[in-house]
């Protein structure tokens, strides 16, 4: 079976205090293989951010089911796993990467990305090698491993957000716009590390507003707006 | 099989009620108060369970009912109904609230920890740093004085907390030294559980961030569970894995911390986070 199979995936937002429903995105269906690399594309607002979302569940998936070969529980539909299931996912089986850096206070780039491997569980002295293993193969100068990644540059936040995520090794990567604002050279840099993840099976379903960065590394293109794959 | 293991605390239906409550209490409420006899439903048939290793924030207005719930497990209020279970006492098969006065004195001692938002409540000030952690491990039995002194000096290194000071008692202390202090003293005997109710307020950002780093800390170090109550969404979003939200002496949402900052599906949730500066 596919790693990830979508179907009729809908979501919409009630908000309060205008008691009014915001739609969202609406009957998406797909499906993802292990090592393959899917793009999603639309106009601004058409839900592609909102499918990262609710795969990751940190929106609520109102209708739909989004089928997952788990490693851990099998086949499970992430949109009724409970919340532990869901936690136990993210820590150790689906990676989310975004533009932003979300990294406690006080915390170097080294502990940040030693952190995630804490978490599951490995001790001090092999999270301290393996994170110094991540931050070189994401070209993060030595430098900075041991400063508060908040006086960081758009790219070198970019590479730290996405060693903390690679870290875990995670078989399927949510990566919700991470090259915007990166400038020519750095998106190359991360387009090849991209590749370098692919090579090892890691499925990836990726939001990219630049096509032309998409050229060569996705295997197809998922159009919100069409609902459809488009070549 | 992964995730077979029990809750660490598992709370049943927990009321606690300030007042007699009349016939038609529950249908003349105005927020958590009767309008008939007077009396507030402080907590009003909570239920919630923390797992081991995991911190469960704890989010809501000002008299929602946050810090009671906290107190009741701490023994400090009494309940009016529900049941409690600890996986640590009698192998998580007995009510703590029905225990003996000498089984809840050890099981505050030994099983839990509790750090309040006034260091008042937690610490006795005019004692030395060393003597508020040492009367804690006095409580659990022991009476080696060497060890508790290296015991003492262990925790408050790990709050960086300068030994040197540790006779020093904390009233001569700053707020954040004080906060440390109690969670030095909350650590003492190695409890499953830490309730931390709202342990960074009014504490300025850089004394905030080194709380919130040795939360983080002690998480990982000792696989603590930890019950988190706190206004501050910045904290709860930095630290909790799950959170609920209480309006009302009642539960009215709970979901992944994420899910419930940026999908809240209550009215009050929304109106929470969109206060978030």
């Amino acid at each position: 079976m596919s790693m990830l199979k979508i179907e009729g995936l809908t979501k919409n937002f009630y908000l309060h205090n205008v008691q009014r429903e915001i739609k969202s995105c609406s009957h998406i269906s797909f499906t993802l293989d292990q090592g393959e690399f899917i793009g999603i594309i639309g106009l601004s607002g058409a839900g592609k951010s909102t499918i990262m979302k609710c795969i990751n569940r940190t929106y609520l998936p109102m209708q739909g089911s989004i089928l997952y070969d788990s490693l851990a529980f099998g086949e499970i539909d992430l949109c009724q796993a409970t919340e532990r299931q869901m936690l136990y996912l993210r820590k150790y089986e689906i990676g989310y990467v975004s533009q932003f850096l979300n990294v406690m206070p006080r915390t170097t780039a080294k502990e940040h990305v030693m952190n995630a491997l804490l978490d599951m569980g490995k001790s001090e002295t092999v999270a301290e090698q393996e994170a110094a293993e991540m931050l070189s193969y994401f070209k993060l100068s030595e430098d900075l491993w041991d400063i508060y990644p908040n006086t960081f540059s758009g790219g070198e936040r970019l590479r730290l957000n996405l060693a903390h995520t690679m870290v875990k090794k995670p078989r399927l990567m949510l990566l919700d716009e991470p090259t915007a604002s990166l400038d020519n050279k750095t998106k190359i840099l991360v387009k090849e590390m991209l590749q370098k993840l692919k090579n090892k099976d890691t499925a990836m379903l990726g939001i990219f507003h630049d096509l032309e960065f998409m050229d060569g590394i996705c295997d197809k293109v998922f159009n919100i707006s069409e609902g459809e794959f488009q070549c | 099989m992964v995730l077979d293991e029990k809750p660490v605390l598992k709370v049943n239906n927990l009321v606690v009620r300030y007042g007699k409550g009349c016939p038609d209490c529950q249908q003349n409420l105005e927020k958590n108060r009767c309008k008939i006899c007077g009396t507030v439903w402080a907590c009003n048939d909570v239920s919630l369970e923390v797992y081991p290793g995991e911190i469960l924030g704890i989010v809501g207005e000002s008299g929602s009912g946050k810090s009671t719930l906290m107190k009741s497990l701490y023994f400090d209020f009494p309940t009016t109904s529900g049941s409690a279970y600890l996986s640590e006492y009698q192998n998580g098969e007995s009510d703590i609230w029905q225990a003996s006065a000498g089984q809840q004195r050890m099981i505050r001692n030994t099983i839990m920890g509790m750090v309040y938002q006034n260091p008042v409540m937690g610490l006795r000030m005019d004692y030395s740093s060393a003597s508020n952690i040492a009367e804690k491990i006095i409580a659990a039995g022991a009476r080696n004085a060497g060890q508790m002194t290296s015991r003492a000096e262990e925790l408050l290194s790990a709050v960086e907390i300068l030994t040197s000071r540790m006779q020093e008692a904390p009233k001569n202390f700053s707020g954040g030294m004080q906060q440390r202090v109690q969670i030095s003293k909350a650590l003492a005997n190695n409890p499953s559980i830490l309730l931390l109710d709202e342990v960074t307020t009014g504490l300025d950002l850089s004394v905030q961030a080194k709380v919130l780093d040795l939360i983080r800390k002690i998480k990982a170090k000792y696989g603590i569970s930890v019950l988190l109550v706190s206004h501050d969404l910045a904290v709860i979003r930095m630290l909790a894995d799950r959170t609920i939200v209480m309006l009302d002496g009642k539960i009215i949402e709970s979901g992944l911390t994420d899910q419930i900052l940026e999908d809240p599906q209550e009215a009050y949730t929304q109106q929470l986070v969109h206060s978030l500066l």
